[in-house]
């Protein structure tokens, strides 16, 4: 590869990148060099390469690398800026002081342990070539030179990896009984219909490093005796499919997929199968009724898939990033991968930060790193100077909402499933004073309700009745009874649900009652939304006594429904108004109920 | 895939012709109907009554069987979308970053609500749970367009701008 010589500048173009407008900062790059189109530029040898997200939130991030000199990483950067950087450090060769990536960005590193996110912002996500440089296929390699099956699972096995989609079954015993089923046809799925609203740690591993999947995969095929893979992918996520199959497609021609893999008589096929938009279909027996053509609906379990999967044959169903630790185990042996991590959690785990914390965006840490080392550390803090630590939410819909006493808790999966939430996929949404935990509870309700998939009368019946009491509660016409009768529905659903899904969907309700009793209390009796949150609690009034006469409320108003003067308090035509929200929330004094 | 528009196939022997060529696609490919289903969908836009007749023609399915997976998933459409597509996320850390209201002013604005298309047919709103773009929160998708960090202001705006493109 010629990527020794001349100047490499890497973008970070994965979905969020994207968004942020990278494709047209690279646009702007290419067009500004062909501006210049003299000799001196010819000679820089300047390579553009689009390369996955990074994990960070900051706009477009491009870094730029020359041979023999230190690494520089911009951040936030928009087309109007590039000219500044050709200009000046792609053709002058001094870097662009304003527009360097600061401590911010240092410190959203400094501290994590990338492993699976290793090459995800670093190498071009489409080719093979780079992920082989990396040192990837050298775990396959390996086990199909030295390695039977049986070791293959016994170092997964001994490595300690537990599934890090959710439940955290230890995944070379769910190999191993995949592989002792004697028969003809066996499958390996991958897991990515990563539906945990607030969690995308899937969907960039598939966007930055599709490669470490397959070769996951290949290595759990070898191991189990599966001969076929189907990788179950939201729709939601095009880039990661369009990535995925380009990868495919190269793992094919050459020669890394299909018959006789590196010509050592193992031979393995992947296909995509993309969801259709069914939450339930990230539990395994419904999402291989889906990869089956049909309503993705559970089935009571055992019969376990790995004994009776994907058409009645054993089935192995690992997540994403369980699969894309794969590689890095066989490559660097179970004992490496345990050198980071606890006795009963080994490795790291990528969680996505987002909510009211300053850094949004992947951050990978050693397991047992405390919740509170990841808010303060990568995530910078809280958002807002004015508004406080709150919660933080761990695992989605079938986790839960923990407060600051909890911010001490180490990340493995039995400390963070004695506080009622659950390790699971990995979401991590951090929340301030305005946040109304009913309202959360109240969301993840509203959405475990509309998913279910009806089969089960406990999760049909007992998540809508759930919602009715809640919504009742948020309206302000809620009463001390039903906040008991919520906790026995709860915990009534929590029992007796067929699946995963109805089995947790209780949680965010139940560690919401646990830990912030008070507001709902507040709610039922005074009759009041501490947080400004629950629309019909909220009288749209201005509080004299707290107004500062600043206007900002005007300005912040769409609709134009408040009125104000300098010099003078705000008033709120409560005709025009539509309760929106937005004069609270940007209200410095809380001078508005 | 066959990038037929689906104002071009209007006529039922194209359609059928069409729908077999994906079906032969898949020829040998063991639980397919849900992919079938999703290449129909992106060839027509939505999945047409006409088509669902001729895939159990083609299949020899029942057309229940069909319904039940069209009804089941929230990716299928079976009537066609307005000319531009929106959608507001409501994962959680969009929820928790205001997407609530953002999701409220755009269905008043346009009076209908996610799964359903305007009047003038010019916008369909739909629903996701999460786009896994969690990190630009709160983001708002129009046709297949992610947009990070936004606000009412500023979907406001840009359902005037496309309003006025459309116009001239």
């Amino acid at each position: 590869m010629s990527a020794s010589v001349g100047t490499r500048v890497l973008i970070c173009m994965g979905t969020s990148g994207l968004a942020a407008g990278a494709d047209r900062v690279l646009e702007t790059f290419i067009r500004e060099l062909a501006r210049r189109n003299d000799e001196k530029t010819v000679q820089k040898k300047i390579i553009f390469k689009s390369v996955g997200d990074r994990g960070i939130f900051r706009d477009t991030l491009v870094d730029v690398l020359e041979t023999g000199r230190e690494r520089i990483r911009y951040d936030r950067i928009t087309p109007g800026k590039v000219s500044r950087i050709v200009e000046e450090h792609l053709l002058g060769g001094i870097p662009v002081a304003d527009y360097l990536a600061g401590d911010i960005y240092e410190k959203f590193f400094r501290g994590q342990s990338r492993r699976v996110l290793a090459n995800c912002g670093e190498i071009d996500p489409e080719s093979l070539d780079e992920y082989i440089e990396n040192g990837g296929y050298e775990g396959l390699n390996r086990i199909l030179n030295e390695l039977c099956p049986d070791e293959v699972t016994e170092i997964i096995k001994e490595s300690g990896i537990r599934g890090r989609g959710g439940a955290g079954f230890p995944t070379g015993l769910k190999w191993a009984f995949a592989a002792k089923k004697d028969s003809p046809e066996k499958y390996i799925i991958c897991n990515a219909d990563e539906g945990d609203p607030g969690a995308f740690m899937d969907r960039s591993v598939l966007e930055g490093d599709p490669f470490a999947v397959l070769e996951g995969m290949s290595i759990a095929g070898y191991a189990t005796g599966a001969s076929q893979g189907y990788v179950y992918v939201r729709a939601e996520y095009p880039l990661a499919i369009q990535r995925l199959k380009k990868a495919i497609e190269t793992a094919y021609d050459r020669k890394y997929l299909g018959p006789d893999i590196m010509e050592r008589g193992f031979s393995f096929d992947i296909s995509i199968r993309e969801g259709a938009g069914a939450f339930v279909c990230g539990e395994e027996t419904s999402l291989i009724r889906s990869i089956e053509g049909e309503r993705g609906m559970p089935r009571p379990r055992p019969p376990y898939p790995a004994n009776k999967g994907l058409f009645g044959k054993p089935t192995v169903i690992n997540n994403v990033e369980t699969l894309a630790n794969i590689p890095i185990i066989i490559r660097h042996g179970s004992d490496y991968f345990q050198t980071v991590g606890k006795e009963r959690s080994t490795g790291t785990k990528v969680f996505a930060l987002a909510g009211k914390v300053k850094n949004t965006g992947l951050v990978e840490v050693p397991m047992g790193t405390t919740i509170r080392e990841v808010i303060f550390g990568p995530g910078g803090g809280m958002l807002s100077p004015r508004s406080g630590f709150k919660a933080v939410q761990m695992g989605g819909p079938s986790g839960g909402c923990l407060p600051m006493d909890c911010l001490d808790t180490s990340i493995d999966y039995e400390s963070i499933t004695e506080t009622g939430a659950i390790m699971g996929s990995g979401g991590m949404i951090v929340m301030d004073e305005s946040t109304c935990m009913v309202d959360i509870a109240r969301y993840f309700i509203g959405f475990t309700a509309s998913e279910s998939c009806g089969k089960c009368p406990p999760c049909r019946e007992g998540l809508t009745k759930m919602l009715h009491i809640l919504d009742s509660i948020v309206e302000g016409k809620g009463s001390r009874s039903d906040i008991t009768e919520l906790e026995r529905l709860a915990l009534l659903i929590k029992k007796t649900a067929l699946c995963g899904l109805g089995n947790t969907a209780p949680n965010p309700v139940l560690t919401t009652l646990k830990y912030f009793p008070e507001e709902y209390n507040i709610h039922v009796t005074e009759k009041r939304c501490p947080a400004h949150v629950c629309p019909a609690l909220i009288k749209y009034r201005i509080m004299k006594e707290n107004c500062s006469k600043c206007g900002l409320c005007r300005k912040a108003c769409p609709v134009n429904a408040i009125q104000w003067e300098r010099g003078n308090y705000a008033t709120i035509d409560l005709k025009k108004c539509i309760q929106c929200r937005s004069c609270i929330e940007v209200c410095d004094f809380s001078a508005i109920e | 895939m066959p990038e037929t528009a689906s104002h071009q196939l209007v006529n039922l022997s194209d359609m059928r012709v069409e729908i077999k060529k994906i079906i032969r696609g898949y020829q040998g490919e063991e639980g397919i109907l849900i992919k079938i289903i999703q290449d129909i969908q992106s060839m027509f836009d939505h999945v047409p009554e006409k088509a669902v007749d001729i895939l159990c023609n083609e299949m020899d399915l029942d057309p229940v069987r069909i319904y039940g997976i069209l009804t089941f998933y929230g990716q299928f459409r079976l009537s066609p979308p307005g000319k531009h597509t929106m959608t507001v996320c409501q994962g959680t850390a969009c929820h928790v970053m205001g997407s609530k209201k953002i999701s409220e002013y755009v269905e008043r604005k346009l009076s209908t609500s996610p799964g359903s298309t305007t009047s003038d047919g010019l916008f369909t709103l739909e629903k996701v749970a999460c786009m896994g773009c969690c990190g630009i929160a709160p983001v708002v998708v129009v046709d297949h367009e992610i947009r990070g960090h936004q606000s009412i202001g500023e979907v406001d705006h840009l359902m005037k701008e496309i309003r006025e493109r459309e116009r001239d």
